[in-house]
């Protein structure tokens, strides 16, 4: 074992042990001091191999630090300060302690250098991340935290499978490149494992089912961890991989036509996610150091827009219980600040100039044209302005203009949330602008060498067609975008429908057909069964018990002849018996020489 | 002025930012056809030279989402908010 080295998932995970220890005074300090302490410890690390654990037959590594590793880490425990600020007075301590193990499970992840601890820390990332989704405790959420949990237990069942597989063959555990030009089973079954937590379709529908009913607080943390860490895993493993970029541009676009659809602006917000997401897995499809570092970088400003939109979101849930759009409408007069931070996150993701995700965004698609793979680039272009429109657009227009749809109560109860929210959305909104106008802040902390200028006269002209454009058709075609109170089937209703599918079978035909074998059972079965008893106990009582007593009454009988024997005298019977004892081992000593010779 | 006064300000109706969108268009555009400002010899493809190329993506782009994807989730995909739960 290698010298002590202070994992910074340690210091999250036992702060959240310790966090119901200490007093209610004290709480909200040690709260926001844990991922402060894990940020720190994060900036103090230095490149190199740390943490290294026998176990067994295996060498764990715990400690993988490098610049892949470190931006995600800077980023993660960013976000998990900005997250622990956000829900700072939520009481709840279960909630706190899961979302801290939570982010220590990604973080766990991140620093992984062989695959058995990555695989450790994956399942710590499902297992505690499900609580965010329970803890809000509707049976909507219940529900959906039992399908999230089955679907990722079903990920990381291939996962694990991919891992003995390939370490069975190659003999090496250290998680790093596959060889993405002869891709064996066991490297398909890790990129399951991987593209599910990804969220690529069709492994996608866990997402925004279960995100959109995550507790308020919950979902910020959501909304940053699962994806973006699987986004690492597949820069660490998959770079390069073709079938990488197709899926990706599909993610892109799926992600924005369901928005168009939905109702819901947290379930809005979530398939934006795989759209966005979908912008990364393209990039490390694309593989090159440019797409690579495009990846990393979209992956960290997508943390914190998406974070800010999930805030924003958030805040109207929390202040007003309501998220769907048919129930909203109006709030700006009553929730202007966080009508702002939201709208800055909506900028932020559209890539508008000085925005965070001008300069990250832009990578990957100048990634794209540089590999002259022009449709892919023209695609992701296009997913561009589906996400301006929905979540640039659409999200702050009907929350906080357009025809006020809620009811005088709701609207009542809409108010400015509690500073800590504002603050932590203040904080958010504050560097998507901070990364887009000072881009050396993101640059210089990428895997690669950056050499991408993103503020040229022509990115800025292409981008601001591109946008206002879109605005143009947003504002021409506002009624047909009017929302309306449904859902979207997605690729989840294979498993929901195939649960009350299988439900049905359980209560009808099989309970039917058990009913039924009973009564077989009871009337053929049990009579035939019971007649073989009276049999067996018949035979019992003739010949079992009557050998018994026959032989009790023998021995009975002898007890009586011998008790007529003796008269009473002790030393009479004891030399009797004494002789009789002698007799026989004379008998016996005659015997034994008598065969010798 | 407070932020619930300056939001009012902007707020307008619905063709008046159909026409702001316009004009802002018009601008973009005209300063984007000037080589001394915009450098097009950066665009990627060949199509990227023809004027308006990028505005006239986006407002495609934009109409052809809101339709299609509008016709995909009244092809079934809509369902009523109860729909799980029958």
């Amino acid at each position: 074992m290698s010298e002590f080295w202070l994992h910074p998932a340690l210091i999250l995970i036992l702060g959240g042990l310790l966090l119901p220890l200490v007093p209610e005074r004290a709480r909200r300090v040690w709260l926001l001091a844990i991922p402060i302490l894990a940020f720190v410890r994060i900036l103090s690390l230095q490149p190199g191999t740390y943490g290294e654990v026998r176990f067994l037959d295996w060498t764990l590594v715990f400690g993988r630090v490098d610049r892949l590793s470190n931006v995600f880490g800077y980023i993660m425990t960013l976000m998990a300060i900005l997250g622990t600020l956000y829900g700072l007075h939520v009481r709840d301590t279960s909630q706190h302690v899961a979302s801290l193990t939570y982010v220590a499970g990604s973080l766990g992840v991140i620093h992984a250098g062989d695959y058995l601890t990555l695989f450790l820390f994956w399942e710590l990332m499902a297992l505690s991340s499900v609580f965010l989704i329970w803890s809000r405790r509707t049976a909507a959420s219940t529900a959906a935290g039992y399908r999230y949990l089955l679907v990722h237990m079903a990920g990381g069942v291939a996962l694990l499978a991919g891992i003995v597989l390939h370490c069975r063959s190659t003999g090496n555990w250290s998680f790093v490149g596959l060889n993405v030009q002869e891709l064996s089973v066991a490297s398909y079954l890790i990129l399951i494992g991987f593209i599910l937590n990804a969220a690529v379709p069709p492994l996608h529908a866990w997402l925004p089912d279960a995100y959109a009913e995550g507790t308020f607080n919950g979902s910020v943390f959501l909304c940053a961890f699962t994806t973006k860490t699987a986004v690492y895993a597949l820069c660490r493993g998959f770079a390069g991989m073709e079938i990488l970029v197709p899926l990706g541009v599909i993610m892109a676009l799926y992600g924005v036509v369901y928005a168009v659809l939905e109702n819901d602006c947290r379930r809005l917000l979530a398939y934006h996610i795989i759209s966005q997401v979908g912008y990364m897995v393209a990039g490390v499809g694309l593989g090159t150091e440019m797409a690579i570092n495009g990846a990393c970088a979209h992956a960290f400003a997508h943390i914190l827009y998406k974070g800010l939109l999930f805030m924003g979101c958030g805040a109207v849930l929390h202040m007003t219980g309501k998220s769907k759009f048919t129930e909203l409408g109006g709030l700006y007069e009553r929730m202007p600040l966080t009508f702002l931070f939201t709208l800055i996150g909506g900028l932020s993701i559209s890539a508008f100039p000085l925005f965070s995700g001008f300069v990250s965004k832009s990578m990957i698609v100048q990634a794209g044209f540089e590999e002259h793979r022009n449709w892919t680039a023209f695609l992701l272009m296009l997913a561009s302005v589906g996400t301006f429109l929905h979540t640039g657009l659409k999200v702050p227009y009907f929350i906080w203009f357009g025809k006020r749809h809620c009811s005088e109560e709701t609207f009542a109860r809409a108010a400015e949330p509690p500073w800590n929210m504002k603050v932590a959305m203040g904080v958010a909104s504050a560097l998507c602008i901070f990364i887009g106008c000072y881009t050396p802040y993101l640059y210089d902390r990428l895997p690669y060498p950056v050499d991408y200028h993103p503020y040229t006269a022509y990115h800025i002209s292409e981008t601001l067609q591109l946008l206002i454009a879109t605005a143009l058709g947003f504002y021409l075609l506002i009624k047909k975008l009017e929302p309306e109170p449904t859902i979207s089937l997605d690729l989840d209703w294979f498993y929901r429908r195939g649960g009350q599918a299988f439900l049905w079978l359980a209560r009808r035909p099989v309970q039917i057909f058990d009913a039924w074998l009973g009564e077989i059972y009871r009337t053929l079965g049990l009579a035939s069964l019971m007649a073989c008893a009276r049999r067996i106990g018949h035979w019992d009582n003739r010949l079992i018990d009557g050998f018994v007593d026959g032989l009790a009454a023998t021995v009975g009988a002898a007890g009586r002849r011998l008790r007529v024997l003796q008269r009473g005298s002790l030393q009479e019977s004891l030399a009797v018996s004494f002789g009789v004892c002698v007799a026989l081992v004379l008998g016996c000593l005659a015997v034994y020489h008598s065969l010798a010779r | 002025m407070t932020l619930q006064r300056l939001i009012e300000s902007t707020r307008a109706p619905q063709h008046v930012w159909v026409r702001r969108c316009l004009y802002a268009l018009l601008a973009i555009n005209l300063w984007d056809n000037v080589p001394v400002w915009v450098d097009k010899s950066q665009a990627h493809t060949g199509l990227e030279h023809v004027p308006t190329f990028w505005s006239v993506f986006g407002f495609l782009g934009c109409i052809l989402l809101i339709i299609l994807s509008k016709a995909f989730g009244h092809a079934g995909i809509m369902k009523r908010e109860d729909y799980y739960d029958e």
